[in-house]
């Protein structure tokens, strides 16, 4: 057999070994246990569901991930200088908190946040329960953080900084005028990504009891499983999975197209 | 006598087990044009380095103006911002105008208004040729224009004495011939220059006197016309030979 018709009968094997697997999946699905479970028509055209859904949950989404993602920055920032610090005490707490908080689930420090905190000590971080999880969130989202901070700052060619001090900048006049700047544009793309996870993990604040305008999509959606328009059937889930891809997919998009200009540009 | 713009006194570097610099003493004069010359690894760019400590060197004394630069009491950053540096690699700030590349110290570290700053700055830009390009970014710029601006850049600190750190090795050779304008009518305006480069036509023309380098020790020194046509040490005969 030739070597190009072989090519061809297994990339046709390989097809038709797909379309199979789509036919048995099609066949075998019960679709309208699909349309009644996922697409309820209660809560697809009915604004009882969407209104709770845009208006408090992804509200409360976007609200949260914007004030996680702000604090989480700074702290990353002071973390990443740290790391970089001649001062080895710096250096060794900035290492340590970076491999701890990276080590650990968030769902866990979400709980000892919100939960064993405050019974240890008696006390409530500013903002209550919903305060404590989105410290959680800073705390962890800053340990992932540091680490793309420091690679930009690093990444920043040393001649930069030897420019700027040969000019008579200090060191830290160097940082923050020529250093910074250029490590931000660096990392802007892995920043983006950064910022859709912290999307996502918003989600696991939905495990502290939240009041009902603080809550957020996933919990708003879990709420709509057991009373609302849609309740019994996992359709407010598939309405909450769709508002999530809608802010998402847009971002993770926005992040493909910085890395190619960033490519292009080098 | 007046004091010498630099003086290097028995300066030694090592860089781990390698000892770049071996022993170094020489002196620029006020005015004076000096070219460091020497085949690559001989310890001139470390040397040049040295002398506004983007190196730190493991003894010895470096002398800028009589300023004891090694001395924990020195202000460095003031003692740096009097000497102007060229890079080989230009090193400008990518993420600012060209404008903004020659204002951004004068402010900051001068202490300058914006609006002296500009002044200053346009008229090293017309000193250097680029006029009208101030708010270009210098990824827009040819490879001998960025070094122009580099050069324009520490004019803008009225710098006592300008360091060139093989200012042209970066560069086509169809761009050499620019910056080695603007550097010509820099030291016939009298300006302190000390130039590491493989320009041989540039050292024969503009120096005052050349140093030839090799292993870390300076090998032989004096007039350049002397030094190039009439090389005393074995050694300098032998990297001339290749290079001319």
């Amino acid at each position: 057999m030739k070597r190009s018709t072989r090519r061809r009968l297994v990339q046709g094997v390989l097809y038709a070994v797909l379309a199979a697997l789509l036919l048995a999946l099609v066949l075998a699905a019960d679709w309208a246990d699909i349309k009644t479970q996922f697409f309820a028509s209660a809560g697809w055209t009915s604004w009882d569901s969407w209104g709770p859904l845009i208006t408090v949950g992804a509200k409360n989404t976007i609200i949260y991930t914007v004030i996680a993602f702000a604090f989480g920055l700074l702290l990353a920032l002071v973390l990443a200088l740290m790391k970089l610090s001649p001062l080895g005490p710096y250096r060794w707490l900035a290492t340590i908190y970076v491999e701890f908080f990276r080590g650990l689930p968030a769902l866990l420090v979400i709980i000892f946040m919100a939960f064993g905190i405050p019974i240890a000590f008696q006390w409530t971080p500013p903002g209550g329960t919903v305060g404590a999880g989105l410290l959680a969130l800073v705390m962890v989202g800053a340990a992932y953080m540091a680490e793309t901070l420091r690679a930009g700052i690093q990444a920043v060619p040393k001649g930069q900084t030897e420019a700027a001090r040969s000019l008579g900048m200090s060191s830290g006049r160097t940082t923050v005028t020529v250093v910074l700047p250029q490590a931000f544009r660096i990392v802007i793309p892995p920043l983006t990504n950064e910022f859709v996870l912290l999307i996502k993990d918003t989600a696991l604040l939905s495990v502290i009891g939240m009041q009902v305008g603080e809550r957020e999509v996933t919990t708003v959606a879990r709420d709509f499983f057991s009373s609302g328009p849609t309740a019994g059937t996992a359709t407010s889930l598939v309405q909450a999975a769709a508002l999530y891809l809608v802010i998402t997919i847009p971002l993770t998009q926005l992040v493909a197209w910085l890395e190619r200009r960033q490519r292009r540009t080098r | 006598m007046s004091t010498p713009a630099i003086q290097v006194k028995d300066l030694h570097k090592s860089f781990g087990d390698n000892e770049v610099l071996k022993g170094i003493d020489f002196h620029v004069d006020n005015g004076e044009v000096v070219c460091v010359i020497g085949p690559s690894g001989s310890g001139k760019s470390t040397l040049l380095r040295c002398i506004n400590r983007l190196e730190e060197a493991n003894s010895g004394q470096v002398l800028v103006e009589g300023v004891d630069i090694f001395d924990p009491e020195t202000d460095l950053d003031a003692v740096r911002s009097r000497i102007g540096m060229v890079f080989q690699q230009f090193n400008l700030f990518p993420h600012m105008s060209v404008l903004r590349n020659l204002t951004v110290a004068q402010e900051k570290v001068r202490g300058r208004s914006k609006k002296e700053s500009v002044e200053i700055a346009r008229a090293n830009l017309d000193k250097v040729g680029l006029s009208g390009r101030e708010n270009v970014y210098p990824g827009h710029l040819s490879g001998g224009q960025q070094q122009r601006v580099a050069i324009a850049r520490a004019l803008s600190m009225d710098p006592d004495m300008m360091l060139f750190d093989e200012p042209t090795s970066a560069l086509d050779p169809e761009l050499v011939g620019d910056v080695l304008d603007v550097m010509k009518t820099l030291a016939s305006e009298g300006m302190t220059m000390m130039v590491v480069t493989h320009e041989m036509g540039f050292a024969r023309e503009v120096g005052d006197k050349l140093v030839f380098m090799d292993g870390g020790v300076i090998v032989e020194e004096g007039d350049p016309r002397e030094v190039l046509g009439n090389p005393q040490h074995q050694r300098t005969q032998a990297f001339l030979s290749k290079v001319l």
